[in-house]
């Protein structure tokens, strides 16, 4: 009877755990996300699609791209680099590379945008060099790629660490041991290992690349169809009450956003799909 | 295995093609045929721009044979100023206020100190002015600025620390509490009453007319004159309404060929003919339609019964100019920080 009891309620507190989630997530993610796409189609579709293929809405998405295209492969390499030399060595200096690469994630948007106005600003400490030689850096495309790279540089690294760590170097000693070269072995034996959680960490990247907003935002300098990524020209469109525009180019925001996520959950199902689950 | 190894290296070629192709991509091709000029403005102007653009650009197709595009970008006028010292490579600058402009030759050394004599009428060619604009009924029966001061009045204005028409807004209070109370003591007694109904301070003008517009913040916003008649007539037809005070603060948004960038870009030319393209009868009369007051007496005569006619101050004769009326309420440490802070 107790026992009886003890389950029933156990099952009541489950429905309700579970429904309070569900109508959580429901309230704060799902209905915002569907007022925005309400929102931009509110005018059918004609509208929207005009909001999307006009000129500076275009540059936008174009800029998103090539800013994700840049940026992306830079914190691929550069992620492999870092997780590669502190999962299979030991050297001095260890931990405060992981500080460091942890940086980004602590430190506010905005201010990493100011770091860069601070550098490469005409009265920024390379600034006159800068001008001396006609180089634009900041309130042009190079800033907008270095801010992004900047506040994206942990979600590779910080992926692969703990994987790396957890495979530790046997694989690759063995290869080694067989005669492969350091090329060899990388390709044939530590990229495969880590193939996956790569994938998984290029993706984050990748979403937040595209979606960065607030240090992109200072060092953007807002000239539409030159320097405005696509959370800025929503932002813009906004505020000149093109709120069909902005919200059409939200939704094509949302949308890669979600494609994003759904090949990453295809990508996890993969991941534990090779490796029984145990992967991270 | 073997296939998956081909589809990765595809993969990374393709990323390497892609980026090689963009970096290319980039520079502008630099003939006769077409010049770009880069305007670098305040917030409520993109209206007036995207017609003043348009017109310019066909007259100077028609004239030179050349044509011009746009790079247009809007923002706070505190922090356009501020973007353009940085390195933002405007090559004209039509701010909210001269003082940004000044900001611009003082610490940007990009043009001339005296860049206001270069234009008629100090280089302002149109004025404006601060009027209110509460919901329909004006359910709070707000008069004139002292109803902005009373309890239970919520009153939404911009930042004046980044906002070229917050600090209209705040001198065109300060004006109205030294004429009520007779002195700047009063003034300020009065400023620091209206500011504590100020719930929140957007950055710039935009900002402040969505939060009061479209969030339906606040019972009474104080807006430039164009952007109250803009949000009245166009955006929500019949759901407010303007009040005009008894005293407000004669606004002169001025704009400066921003000499050092236009020479780099090679565009002075193209850039002087541009703003002085402002005076004209025709972009007059575009300016009057987007709700600023003309300087051309025959343009302000057509449009007379557009614009009520307020008892006007001026920032040189009641304030002694922009450099001492900014360092005395704006700048850190001033009159705003003293009564937002104490709030």
């Amino acid at each position: 009877m107790s026992r009886a009891a003890a389950v029933t309620e156990s099952r009541l507190a489950r429905a309700l755990l579970i429904g309070g989630a569900m109508a959580f997530l429901g309230f704060f993610l799902l209905l915002p996300l569907l007022a925005v796409f309400s929102e931009g189609l509110k005018q059918g579709w004609s509208a929207f699609a005009a909001a999307i293929v006009e000129h500076d809405a275009l540059a936008a998405i174009r800029l998103t791209l090539i800013i994700a295209v840049i940026s992306v492969p830079l914190n691929v390499v550069f992620g492999i680099a870092a997780s590669w030399a502190i999962a299979k060595f030991n050297f001095k200096g260890k931990s405060l590379l992981i500080t460091l690469i942890d940086l980004p994630f602590s430190v506010s948007p905005v201010v990493s945008g100011l770091i860069f106005v601070l550098l490469f600003g005409a009265h920024g400490l390379l600034g006159p060099w800068l001008q001396a030689h006609d180089l634009k850096i900041i309130f042009a495309v190079p800033g907008i790629v270095l801010a992004t790279v900047f506040i994206t540089f942990p979600f590779v690294a910080r992926e692969l660490i703990p994987l790396m760590m957890e495979q530790g170097k046997d694989d690759e000693e063995a290869a080694v041991s067989l005669g492969a070269n350091g090329w060899q072995t990388f390709w044939h034996v530590t990229l495969p290992n880590i193939r996956w959680g790569l994938l998984y960490g290029v993706l984050l990247c990748n979403a937040r690349a595209m979606g960065e907003f607030g240090a992109v935002s200072v060092v953007s300098g807002h000239i539409r169809g030159m320097t405005n990524t696509m959370p800025l020209h929503v932002e813009i469109l906004y505020n000149e009450y093109d709120f069909v525009g902005a919200f059409a180019v939200a939704s094509l925001l949302a949308v890669l956003a979600l494609v994003t996520l759904v090949a990453k959950s295809v990508l996890e199902w993969r991941f534990d799909y090779h490796h029984g689950g145990a992967g991270h | 295995m073997i296939n998956r190894r081909i589809l990765l290296s595809a993969a990374a070629f393709g990323l390497l093609a892609t980026l090689g192709a963009c970096s290319g991509g980039d520079k502008t091709s630099d003939d006769s045929k077409t010049i770009e000029l880069t305007n670098v403005s305040y917030d409520p102007t993109r209206e007036l721009y995207k017609a003043i653009n348009d017109a310019f650009a066909q007259k100077w197709k028609a004239e030179n044979g050349q044509t011009v595009t746009f790079q247009m970008s809007h923002g706070g006028s505190g922090k356009q100023s501020r973007a353009i010292i940085d390195g933002l490579e405007a090559d004209v600058a039509t701010l909210a206020l001269a003082y940004d402009i000044d900001a611009i030759a003082d610490k940007g050394k990009l043009l001339p100190a005296n860049w206001q004599a270069s234009l008629p009428d100090n280089s302002a060619p149109y004025t404006s002015t601060i009027v209110f604009l509460v919901r329909k009924g004006n359910p709070k029966h707000i008069t004139d600025w002292g109803d902005l001061a009373k309890p239970g009045v919520s009153v939404i204005t911009p930042n004046p620390k980044t906002s070229g028409g917050a600090r209209w807004n705040f001198l065109a209070a300060w004006a109205y509490g030294r004429k009520a109370g007779g002195s700047d003591a009063a003034a300020e007694q009065f400023v620091s009453k209206l500011y504590g109904n100020v719930p929140v301070l957007d950055s710039g003008a935009r900002g402040s007319t969505t939060t009061f517009v479209e969030r339906g913040i606040g019972d009474v916003l104080l807006a430039w004159e164009n952007e109250a008649f803009l949000a009245e007539q166009e955006l929500g037809k019949g759901k407010f309404e303007i009040v005009v005070p008894s005293i407000s603060v004669l606004a002169e948004p001025s704009v400066a060929v921003v000499s050092e960038n236009a020479k780099k870009h090679g565009t002075e030319k193209v850039a002087d003919a541009y703003l002085r393209f402002l005076y004209t009868p025709e972009a007059q009369t575009v300016i009057a339609r987007n709700f600023y007051r003309p300087r051309d007496p025959q343009v302000a005569a057509q449009f007379k019964d557009q614009f009520p006619t307020i008892n006007l101050v001026t920032i040189d004769k009641d304030f002694g100019g922009w450099k001492k009326a900014q360092a005395t309420y704006f700048d850190d440490g001033g009159v705003f920080d003293r009564i937002y802070t104490k709030k």
